[in-house]
């Protein structure tokens, strides 16, 4: 053995020429070797396969111009994006290879944004200088940042755009899920542009809880939210039934009246619970209040809470002085003052009263709590953190109660404590942690109620909260709708607080989205009408089923609003006034009248005439002579956006003589005027 | 010795230059107790969500004999284009001979067509084709318009929530799911109806105009929804060059 070794280094280094030239060989070698990496490089790869595929296409002489061999790179220095993402996926541009369905040849899909302007990993994550497949894409090992999973791509949109964007359904949902589901009450979680998301939803008081519930209610409630209404928002803590009792306790004792004693009204004897069926029909509760019907459906919006059991829950006396006038127990409710005469209130209450279910406390007995559970139950709500939320006498809403989520879209991965079978990724990681958090060693974080959607929209919003969201160049930022606090002033003001107007309607930027914008209502309306629908709404749009409920206002309140209304709440751009109505001509209701039903189509949308029309997407009209003004049609009709934006009725770009003789004739339709 | 510890070594460096194995091709757990004749939808085939999302049914099919009455305990298997996933991917059918798997779809968007399949007496198998549509971006805006500007009309389905205009009208509008007729039309005859109303295309006034209300990006958003959604499917004919 050792003299085979030795005659191998006689040859090779046995003199000087012999060990230069072996020396030289190995050097060249050595040399070699970086070169050949380079030139079999795993991009090399890709680029032959793309000039093979371009070479037998129809258009390939197009494609071979503009085909650069090489490493291609976007660099961007303000925006951190090295990408080299081109040097392989070369068909990115390349809208002739729409029919190629093998990666990395696919061409992007239509998207607003330049792809040279923004690179690739702004949106997909990922490791943009890498030039490897694992390196770049990598979701199974930890990389800082992996490829964004598609079904999450919309989070990159709201890195910078904080408002609600048309293409990106799933973010928008989400943002609005996490403001709902009170996950912003405990969590700090700032817009890019720093601004605090509110949550949307409020959570009552628990002040005066005594009086409104009993506390075997509170503890059913307590140990599931859902079983007592399928809608809940409040998510599940799981307490253990001395938890729940302990903390029932609490709450009771901590309650104090809401009314100076004695100031309670007799609530009398509850009416038939039949005729409350009407009134809660009448009233349009079914607009903000679900409840499930026989099938099993739930029927009614989200604004207020479920009332399916509302039997089983409220205590007789508090929910007759409620109804009578929800602001004495709650002033911030948004529940409007009905003002519901004594005739309507019994049989109301009859009707929600007779909503119980045996099973949801029939299993509840609880004995008088002892000062040692009352004690537990106020150590329990101050951990779990229920003050964040509520409002509980003697004690403060905690801060920063939960993690900030201002950044959590890019957390590093080597800091996240994963539950026991989580993938390691970020979304993986969100997905669990709202689904399962009690998985998580040492959460506080309550169980919700989501469906995988509402989960999926969550996580996206999330993962859109990101280190570079926050670092952004502020030219690239698009501020979100910043909600303005309005407040309308005077008489005026106070009733339009009362019936809770901003419920539903926005004004000026602030209020609901279910009914009408009335920021320029003003210029809209006459004032006859709306007296008399202040007082008794009639159907408007026969195609919605949330309608405007009938307040019961007096006569002179109605017209404090109206006046209200009438003055403070009209466009800049044109003066109600402008048109008199007695100068359009016979020839001018004619033409209009035409062009209605043959140029324009209205009828599609709209009943002038009951007997014949039947569209009933846009508000009938058949009393809109006796409902708008002559310069409000006459403007809606050549622009309806500027007046009403995001309004369905499309901008039908019409002459001016056109929609003076539609005015002409829709202002025509008056039957009460017509009958003088 | 010397050699012992030089093979080691050796082993050594080889087993960390391998590669992870993975999972070679699908093992089925479970073999069938029945066999069918045929396999027919039962719910779920022609549903549309976003890219990478999964769909909010689940695919339901069933497995028939040859009279036409459900098997208990047929094989099915669902096969998934690439990037769209089945869970479970196979299983049994149970006693209403019907089985349902929850299926993702993949990262880009377009149709997946997802294979269903059993196996019949004498080793054959029957399958069934389901189309499921993933929206990307741009798809996905032109559903929210849709829904916007368009259902009100368009879609023939009326529901409590959100009553159809589609039966008040004199000329009734095409649900955006009839490719048949859809396809026929080239995107620019659907540019000018959408933006310049039925008359562009001497058709009913009852189609408004949306071309002053909708920019460009909105309209080609819609008509890519619209290509998305058509059933049969809208195949792009792209130009034919020659060939040198």
């Amino acid at each position: 053995m050792r003299l085979k070794i030795q005659a191998w280094w006689q040859f090779f280094f046995g003199d000087s020429a012999r060990a230069f030239g072996s020396l030289s060989v190995i050097l060249l070698v050595c040399l070699a070797i970086a070169p050949a990496k380079d030139a079999f490089r795993e991009w090399t790869r890709y680029q032959s396969r793309y000039v093979k595929l371009i070479r037998v296409r129809g258009e390939a002489a197009t494609l071979q111009r503009r085909f650069q061999g090489g490493l291609q790179q976007i660099w961007m220095p303000e925006l951190g994006v090295t990408d080299r993402c081109g040097t392989c996926h070369l068909g990115l541009k390349e809208a002739s290879l729409w029919d190629v369905s093998t990666q990395p040849f696919r061409p992007h899909p239509p998207i607003p944004h330049s792809l040279t302007e923004f690179g690739c990993v702004m949106c997909h994550r990922g490791q943009g200088a890498a030039t490897g497949v694992e390196e770049a894409h990598s979701s199974t090992l930890a990389w800082e940042q992996p490829i964004l999973p598609a079904r999450y791509l919309e989070a990159s949109c709201g890195q910078c755009h904080s408002n609600n964007l048309t293409g990106t359904p799933q973010l928008n949902q989400g943002r609005k899920l996490l403001a709902r589901y009170g996950c912003v009450s405990c969590h700090v979680l700032k817009t890019p542009n720093g601004q605090r998301l509110e949550s949307t939803s409020r959570a009552p008081s628990l002040e005066h809880i005594a009086e409104k519930t009993t506390r075997e209610w509170t503890f059913a409630w307590l140990k599931n939210p859902q079983a007592y209404a399928v809608t809940a928002t409040m998510p599940n803590f799981q307490f253990t039934d001395a938890d729940a009792r302990d903390i029932s306790a609490f709450l009771m004792s901590q309650s104090t009246p809401y009314l100076p004693a004695g100031a309670a009204s007799e609530p009398g004897q509850a009416g038939d619970a039949a005729a409350g069926a009407s009134v809660y029909g009448e009233s349009f509760c079914a607009s903000c209040h679900a409840t499930v019907n026989a099938a099993g459906m739930t029927v009614g919006g989200d604004v207020g809470p479920e009332l399916t059991r509302i039997g089983s829950k409220v205590k007789p006396v508090w929910l007759a002085e409620w109804l009578r006038n929800p602001k004495t127990y709650d002033p911030d409710t948004a529940m409007p003052h009905y003002r519901f005469d004594q005739k309507m209130l019994g049989p109301l209450r009859g009707f929600l009263e007779a909503k119980t279910d045996t099973d949801f406390l029939g299993s509840v007995h609880l004995e008088p709590a002892t000062p040692e559970q009352i004690g537990h139950g106020k150590t329990l709500v101050t951990e779990r953190g229920c003050a964040s939320c509520h409002e509980i006498n003697g004690i403060k809403k905690p801060d920063n109660f939960a993690p900030e989520l201002t950044i959590v879209g890019s957390e590093s991965l080597v800091k996240i404590v994963f539950a026991p079978g989580v993938a390691h990724t970020l979304p993986d990681y969100l997905q669990a942690k709202i689904r399962q958090p009690h998985t998580f060693p040492g959460s506080k974080m309550p169980q919700y109620t989501l469906t995988q959607p509402q989960v999926d929209a969550l996580v996206t919003a999330l993962l859109a909260q990101t280190e570079r969201a926050r670092t952004l160049p502020e030219a690239l930022r698009v501020a979100g709708k910043r909600e303005s606090n309005y407040r309308p002033a005077g008489k005026a003001g106070q009733l339009m607080a009362d019936m809770n107007c901003f419920s539903c309607h926005a004004i000026n930027g602030r209020g609901g989205d279910m009914a009408p914008d009335l920021t320029f209502e003003g210029s809209s309306v006459q004032r006859r009408w709306l007296v008399s629908f202040m007082k008794n709404p009639n159907t408007l749009r026969p195609a919605l089923i949330r309608r405007m409920p009938r307040f019961n206002v007096t006569g002179a309140e109605a017209e404090t609003i109206a006046d209200y209304l009438l003055t403070v709440y009209q466009t800049p751009d044109f003066d109600r006034d402008d048109f008199d109505p007695a100068k359009f001509s016979a020839g001018d209701v004619e033409s209009g009248r035409q062009l209605f039903y043959s140029k324009y189509a209205c009828q599609a949308c709209h009943i002038v005439d009951p007997q014949n029309d039947k569209g009933y997407i846009g508000p009938t009209l058949t009393q809109v002579g006796a409902r708008l003004n002559a310069a409000w049609i006459f403007h809606w009709l050549k622009d309806p956006q500027a007046l009403r934006p995001g309004t369905q009725e499309p901008n039908r770009n019409m002459s001016d003589a056109d929609a003076r003789a539609l005015t002409a004739f829709l202002i025509k339709q008056n039957k009460e005027a017509a009958k003088k | 010795m010397r050699r012992l510890i030089c093979a080691a070594f050796a082993l050594i460096i080889l087993a960390g230059c391998s590669r992870p194995t993975q999972t070679g091709g699908t093992f089925l757990a479970v073999s069938p107790k029945a066999f069918g004749a045929a396999i027919t939808e039962v719910s779920g085939g022609k549903q549309v969500a976003g890219i990478g999302a999964g769909l909010d049914q689940p695919v339901v099919v069933q497995v028939n004999d040859v009279q036409g009455s459900p098997v208990a305990g047929a094989l099915v298997v669902f096969r998934t284009p690439g990037g769209a996933a089945a869970s479970p991917p196979w299983g049994l059918t149970g006693p209403d001979g019907q089985f349902s798997s929850a299926v993702t779809l993949g990262s880009s968007a377009g149709r997946y067509q997802i294979n269903a399949s059993t196996i019949v007496k004498g080793g054959k198998s029957v399958e069934l084709r389901l189309d499921e549509i993933a929206l990307g971006l741009q798809q996905q805006q032109g559903r929210v318009l849709n829904d916007q500007y368009c259902s009100r009309c368009h879609d023939t389905e009326s529901t409590p929530e959100r009553v159809s205009n589609h039966d008040n009208l004199t000329a009734k509008p095409h649900a955006f799911t009839e490719g048949a007729t859809l396809n026929a039309m080239s995107d620019a005859d659907l540019v000018s109806i959408i933006g310049h109303g039925g008359p562009a295309l001497n058709k009913s006034p009852e189609m408004p105009p949306y071309g002053y209300t909708l920019n460009k990006g909105d309209v080609d958003a819609l008509i890519a929804y619209i290509r998305a959604v058509a059933d049969p499917p809208y195949r792009l004919k792209g130009l034919t060059y020659a060939k040198n």
